[in-house]
């Protein structure tokens, strides 16, 4: 059993060239738990969320007074108008592509790749996707600030704080939603005769399909209706669009989360058969942590977990054993890892699990003592061409967690001459020969070994190592 | 495609550091020469290259790679030039082509990555050096002469050295080369999920990488962007460019005819493109080492000792001549009794040409690129 291999590649992100050997993998992950920093240095320098969100308020004004000179324009300053709004969005794609960079060079750096990998899954988890304008300055920042700083504890917080950040409330549509007998709504109807319902109730649905109980586990559209409702007054300041931004207290920061009571369902909900009477936001932070904690979401996150390192189709010993200890701690992540670390499940060669191309190139990088890549490389455009842009999986269900997602035949070509490429940059720098048992450890197959040795260049052979079939796995 | 050096600059494609150091004297006169060293990665067929059709053990030593030597164009009553370097045959022909046969280096072990290293740093031992021969011969130009660059991602070991030297990489994404696909393959040859991917992928996938793709003309389009590259006045006078798919373990014929077909043409173009500035130009075409003599049981051939070296150019000191002070391939006559018998420096013959073409003393060539090998 090639268990330094796996330690290293399905529960990290390769060994860096520099790495002691991993002598007992067990323990080398277990420390890491404890080690673990929520705020490493290379994101800390990263702009905050009043910064990312003046970027987009910059935006919206440049476009409107576009919009408003479009009618004076002559034909052809009409067809300048796409380069004049890439421009305005320029500064907004400064942020993702900053923090893009700052996430690569932790994972290719970081010392604890094993929480680095579950920053990943739960961020896949909870999925926001850089589709909207709105929503791609903050991406980076929802990663960092909502999911790292909650992957080492309860579920029950890293779920609110993922559904509290301002990147979730914008993707799923919570930033406009108002309750339809909220005070807003009254006034609205009042003033401007509209009978809108306001009501949106794409969050609620995540939520409860997505992000805990699971699709087809008993909740009904009254429950997503009654949730939705419990929700509203959740907004973010400055971003959103709609009723309740007149609403906002003069000193809300823009692009900071706040409740604004106004925009909020009057009464009590019932979800699930449980009545929830509490005032104002305690409403939905009471739902959110029965949610947490329901045995479906158990069993949701279970299977999600066991399928992430145990490949497609989790063995339900597994799944069952990861269940039962997220339902007696009430959703301890650490715990669960623990648990993880410690199933033999969890630790068979076969099935065997492909990388991400995130994780392919992170552990390509971290196995070379030289920098692969140049200094002005594009890195979306770079994993954009490899089939995983960085946080657009397009869906708020994330990328598919499976071996067919990452296993496809232009994807693999993709690998092939990115690995050729870097090959090409590194050549004679660095020696396969030595690379492959260092990186492959006990995985190391005598097919691989003997492909490496008869390359016809040092180049040739740095390629055939990252594009043989165990580098490719995890 | 004309790439000059301004608009690699201008494109912020590469980068190009020309190489000029204030305050030295030198004793050659500035000149319009320009020097062209296309290396062979992965130990190119000598045999093949230039055949020794007149050795009366050839053909039973070659077995069925004999057959078609004899239908290339005949270089003097000892080798016949294989039947895919017509343009080469015809530089023959006007005296700039030149044929060294029978070279090494020192390294007499059969590595690609020692062998390569040592052909291009030029020491006596693998990784012995970090700099390269290339980077040595500028510290012998004046000022003016030193412009350098290779045609790569990163400065080849040749290149490297204390003598700043450019690299230029086209923009395009390069293509994975034919001949890491075919080992990939073989790679994947029992993987269940790689090997039906793979397979799909190749289908799919346009091979224009190597220079023997696309009928040769990969090799053309090198060798126009070299030529574009070198033949301004203020262009790189000392350049590289390397070429893969020469380790022809199996179905040689087929491969190294195409792989020729391309570096044919790369020379062609490279004549072409630089015009009259030609009658200036030196063009090294060398291996890390050369093939057995054998054939094996998959119409290839294996990890040698000597090799061909070739010579192009409007001014070579023997042009039209086949140099070789031929070991001869019957039994007893090989090295190990399986490779050609090296009976001359590969480092010294690309020193003797480099001082003939700069008009610098041999011997003062020789301690510079090879201070080790050849002192």
């Amino acid at each position: 059993m090639a268990i330094q291999y796996l330690a290293a590649n399905r529960f990290g992100l390769g060994r860096r060239w520099d790495d002691p050997a991993i002598d007992d993998p067990g323990a080398w992950l277990t420390r890491q738990l404890a080690a673990y920093d929520p705020a490493p240095a290379a994101i800390a320098g990263l702009a905050g969320r009043a910064a990312i969100a003046a970027a987009y308020i910059d935006y919206r004004e440049e476009r409107q007074a576009m919009r408003q000179e479009a009618a004076a324009m002559t034909d052809e300053e009409k067809a300048m108008d796409p380069e004049l709004r890439r421009l305005s969005r320029s500064e907004i794609r400064r942020h993702y592509v900053e923090a893009a960079r700052a996430r690569l060079s932790h994972a290719v750096a970081t010392p604890t790749p094993f929480p680095e990998r579950l920053t990943y899954f739960w961020a896949n988890h909870f999925a926001v996707s850089a589709d909207k304008q709105t929503v791609i300055g903050f991406v980076g920042n929802y990663e960092n600030q909502a999911i790292r700083p909650h992957i080492m504890g309860k579920f029950a917080d890293l779920l609110i704080a993922a559904v509290r950040h301002p990147a979730m409330l914008l993707y799923l549509d919570q930033a406009q939603s108002f309750g339809p007998a909220s005070p807003v709504a009254a006034r609205r109807q009042r003033r401007q005769g509209k009978k809108d319902l306001g009501l949106n109730e794409n969050l609620a649905r995540e939520i409860l399909e997505l992000h805990t109980l699971g699709v087809r586990t008993g909740y009904t559209q009254t429950d997503v209706t009654s949730f939705a409702k419990a929700l509203t007054g959740l907004t973010v300041a400055g971003l959103g669009r709609g009723a309740g931004q007149r609403l906002m207290p003069a000193d809300a920061s823009p692009g900071e989360t706040l409740f604004v009571g106004p925009l909020h369902e009057p009464g009590a909900q019932t979800i699930l058969g449980k009545r929830y009477d509490q005032p104002g936001a305690r409403q939905a932070e009471a739902v959110l942590r029965d949610l947490a904690v329901h045995p479906a979401t158990a069993t949701h996150i279970a299977t999600k977990l066991a399928r992430h390192f145990a490949g497609d189709t989790p063995p339900p010993a597994l799944v069952e054993r990861l269940a039962a200890d997220f339902r007696k701690t009430g959703g301890d992540l650490p715990s669960l890892y623990r648990t993880l670390i410690a199933s033999p499940e969890a630790w068979q060669a076969a099935p065997a699990l492909f990388k991400s191309p995130w994780d392919w190139t992170v552990s390509m990088m971290r196995g070379l003592k030289l920098p692969p890549l140049g200094e002005r490389q594009n890195i979306p455009a770079l994993f954009t061409q490899l089939g995983q842009p960085v946080w657009r999986p397009g869906s708020p269900a994330g990328y598919d967690d499976r071996v067919a997602t990452w296993a496809g035949s232009a994807a693999l070509m993709q690998r092939v001459e990115l690995a050729s490429r870097i090959a090409g940059r590194i050549g004679d720098r660095a020696d396969a020969r030595t690379l492959a048992p260092l990186l492959l450890a006990d995985a190391l197959d005598a097919d691989t070994r003997e492909a490496i040795a008869r390359a016809d260049s040092p180049g040739q052979g740095l390629a055939m190592l990252f594009a043989s079939p165990a580098f490719l796995r995890r | 495609m004309m790439i000059s050096r301004r608009t690699a600059l201008a494109a912020g494609l590469g980068t190009f550091a020309a190489g000029t150091l204030p305050g030295l004297a030198f004793a050659a006169a500035p000149t319009d020469r320009r020097l062209l060293f296309v290396i062979q990665r992965g130990a190119a067929d000598g045999l093949a290259i230039a055949a020794p059709t007149g050795d009366p053990a050839f053909a039973a030593a070659r077995g069925a790679l004999a057959d078609e030597a004899p239908t290339g164009a005949k270089l003097d009553g000892m080798f016949t030039l294989h039947p895919a370097l017509t343009g080469a045959a015809g530089l023959f022909a006007a005296r700039e082509a030149h044929v060294a046969h029978a070279v090494a280096t020192a390294y007499r072990d059969r590595s690609h990555f020692d062998g390569q290293n040592m052909l291009e740093g030029g020491g006596t031992r693998p990784y012995g050096r970090d700099d390269g021969w290339l980077n040595r011969l500028l510290t012998l130009l004046p000022a003016s002469e030193r412009d350098a660059l290779a045609i790569a991602p990163a400065v080849p070991l040749a290149l490297r050295g204390a003598l700043p030297v450019g690299t230029y990489a086209p923009s395009r994404l390069p293509q994975a080369d034919g001949d890491l696909i075919a080992r990939l393959s073989a790679l994947y040859a029992k993987d269940e999920l790689l090997h039906p991917l793979w397979d799909s992928a190749i289908k799919t996938q346009e091979l224009a990488g190597d220079i023997g793709g696309n009928n040769g003309r990969n090799g053309a389009e090198l060798g126009t962007l070299a030529a574009s590259l070198m033949a301004p006045a203020d262009g790189a006078r000392v350049m590289m460019v390397e070429t893969g798919g020469w380790d022809t373990h199996s179905g040689q014929r087929g491969r190294l005819a195409a792989q020729l077909r391309g570096l044919d043409q790369l020379v062609g173009a490279v004549k072409t493109g630089l015009g009259t500035e030609w009658a200036n130009t030196l063009v090294i075409v060398a291996t890390e080492f050369g093939r057995t003599v054998a054939v094996n049981g998959t119409g290839g051939t294996d990890h040698g000792t000597g090799s061909a070296a070739l010579l192009f150019g409007g001014a070579l000191a023997a042009g039209g001549k086949v140099s070789a002070d031929w070991p001869g391939l019957g039994a007893g006559a090989l090295l190990d009794g399986r490779d050609l018998k090296p009976t001359r420096s590969l480092e010294a013959v690309i020193a003797d040409a480099v001082a003939h073409h700069y008009g610098i003393d041999p011997a003062r060539a020789k301690k510079a690129l090879y201070p080790e090998v050849l002192a």
